[in-house]
């Protein structure tokens, strides 16, 4: 089998958790979760250099990941506990009373593979920019990653932070904008027109990459190719084309998804589409 | 009384600079970043000899918070300075998530706090910072004197490990504290024992209540004077000591009365030992442009608002 067949099984199974972990509490977002679920399956079984076993918040010689759009939480900790930093299991509890899993990305119960909370928005590639110049100070070589929304990038923040990192020449970042033209309100483009965001981003100074996010191998070179661009100088950024609720069907197409939870009949016809790849939770 | 007398005029902020460039020979861990106000913050010596660790972030303060609490995950100890209204309201969402609920190492440093910030009038003068800043889990919240005890305060949140709210101030003011004097985040300084009544003051008030105590004591009135450098944690134990003792309360602050210390000895007093309480603080009110001491006296936090407040006090006890 080759690699990448391996990694599509494992994104399978990492959509089958987020369903199922969605459905469990009736609630929680699954459309951007699905979205992402080959980002992040390449990211955790395949690019970072990291240590799921022994899980450090200063993370030295390792390489770092930020989600900034915290409510991919589900994705998140289904990858995380797949790749090995927490008991499979504990993914029954997400968002439950007493729960590590909670409903956005939080430090304050030590869930292992989280280091800043995120679900205000905005806040995240900030964060990933203040880690990479500290890995930048502490000599370590090693990358720092962070995914923000498409929807996310109406923060002002975040131009702040797109100024900031090509300005102080933080090259080892490698940011990705989950570009599914959906939010809760509806089409990015209907909510509020980002404009030509490419030519914005390389306007502000970075090397801008556009990537195909649910296609396994083209997404594994799209990641290589920005790991080549990284210590020239300059941030890297992936727009990265994703389909929302991507792997079911009934769920892709619309915003809708967002936020929403399925029924049990909707669990069915969502786990019908899904093989069981790796074992349930 | 006579240990605080002083003929020396220096800014809290001053001492912070200080500090912030003696912790950068001594400790390579810590970063300064500031929003274009290096001058006015005084961390012109730290980013003078130590640009390597100096972060210029432009005027974007909240990226600033949030690449603060980045760099301390890779173990750095980052002072972020700015305004005091800069420094909370501005940010407050990134302080809340990215350090305060994420329990991050990051030393918010806040000048220019209060009224007496002065002639740029009320969109400078934040009097809300107190009560923003205590809020908030996790958090720190420290509003030294004079410029020694900001100095020592600073040298001593660099080995707090932990969300910490430095305020401090732009005018010259008396420095009176001993700079060798111990600095410990928390515990609050008696200045002065006494058995009538109980002033709690901090940041600025505290040299405008040494003053009023000195004409209440003229008076016959027996002045216990403490200094609450720490508003959080608050020192429960000082406090409850003293009120035990003198049944009678004055709180001195240049800060809004809604939020602020005043209202954090009352939530005390009320669950632990009532007493009559007069605040000498700012009343819902903004502030507005003018000389520091002029503006003191105009929005009541001078000595002679305290000495009026202990008189009203002192007769509610009785």
């Amino acid at each position: 089998m080759t690699n990448i067949n391996k990694l599509q099984k494992i994104a399978t199974q990492i959509r089958r958790d987020i369903v199922r972990m969605v459905h469990a509490q009736q609630s929680g977002h699954p459309g951007g979760a699905l979205g992402c679920a080959d980002f992040f399956t390449l990211l955790y079984f395949d690019v970072l250099k990291h240590n799921p076993q022994k899980f450090s918040m200063e993370g030295k010689e390792e390489d770092m990941f930020f989600l900034s759009n915290g409510h991919l939480s589900a994705v998140w900790y289904s990858v995380l506990a797949r790749s090995g930093y927490f008991p499979i299991e504990e993914l029954k509890t997400f968002r439950c009373i007493d729960s590590r899993l909670q409903g956005h990305p939080a430090t304050d119960k030590k869930l292992p593979g989280i280091r800043i909370a995120s679900g205000s928005l905005g806040q995240g590639l900030s964060a990933a920019c203040g880690a990479a110049l500290g890995k930048k100070m502490n000599k370590d070589k090693n990358l720092v990653y962070c995914l923000c929304g498409d929807g996310e990038i109406q923060e002002g923040q975040i131009w702040e932070a797109a100024m900031f990192a090509p300005a102080k020449r933080i090259d080892n970042l490698i940011a990705v904008i989950d570009c599914n033209d959906k939010q809760i309100d509806g089409s990015v483009s209907n909510v509020l027109n980002l404009g030509n965001i490419k030519a914005k981003w390389e306007a502000f100074g970075w090397m801008v990459i556009e990537a195909n996010g649910n296609n396994m191998s083209q997404l594994s070179i799209s990641l290589n190719m920005a790991k080549t661009l990284t210590g020239k100088g300059l941030p890297i950024l992936i727009l990265m084309k994703t389909e929302m609720g991507m792997g079911v069907d009934f769920m892709m197409g619309t915003h809708k998804w967002h936020g929403v939870a399925p029924n049990d009949e909707q669990l069915a016809q969502a786990l019908s589409q899904l093989d069981e790849t790796l074992g349930d939770f | 009384m006579k240990q605080y007398e002083t003929k020396e005029f220096k800014d809290t902020r001053s001492g912070f600079g200080a500090a912030l460039h003696e912790l950068g020979k001594i400790n390579d861990n810590v970063i300064a970043l500031c929003a274009d106000l290096t001058g006015s913050l005084k961390m012109d010596a730290f980013a003078k000899d130590f640009p390597e660790r100096f972060v210029q972030t432009g005027i974007a303060e909240a990226n600033m918070m949030s690449v603060a609490a980045g760099l301390s995950i890779t173990g750095k100890i980052p002072f972020a300075g700015t305004f005091a209204n800069f420094a909370t309201g501005r940010v407050y969402d990134q302080i809340r998530q990215s350090i305060a609920y994420s329990n991050k190492n990051v030393k918010i440093c806040a000048s220019h706090a209060g009224i007496t910030l002065g002639e740029d009038g009320a969109t400078h003068q934040i009097l809300e910072d107190i009560g923003l800043m205590k809020m908030l889990p996790n958090m720190i919240l420290i509003n030294p004197c004079d410029y020694n005890q900001t100095y020592m305060a600073t040298m001593a949140i660099a080995e707090y490990e932990g969300p910490v709210y430095l305020r401090f101030g732009r005018p010259k003011v008396p420095n009176f504290t001993n700079i060798d004097e111990k600095f410990e985040i928390g515990k609050a300084i008696v200045l002065k024992e006494g058995s009538d009544l109980s002033i709690f003051a901090t940041g600025h008030l505290v040299w405008e209540a040494i003053e009023a105590t000195k004409v209440l004591e003229e008076k016959g009135i027996s002045v216990e004077l403490i200094n609450i450098h720490t508003i959080k944690p608050l020192d429960a134990q000082t406090i409850l000591k003293s009120v035990a003792k003198t049944n009678a309360v004055v709180t001195a602050e240049e800060h809004m009365m809604n939020g602020g210390l005043g209202d954090s000895i009352a939530q005390l007093l009320v669950l632990e030992k009532p007493a009559p309480m007069e605040y000498v603080a700012i009343n819902d009110t903004f502030g507005e442009s003018g000389k520091p001491a002029d503006l003191m006296k105009k929005y009541g936090l001078s000595a002679e608002n305290i000495i009026a407040a202990a008189e009203r006090v002192i007769k509610r006890k009785k």
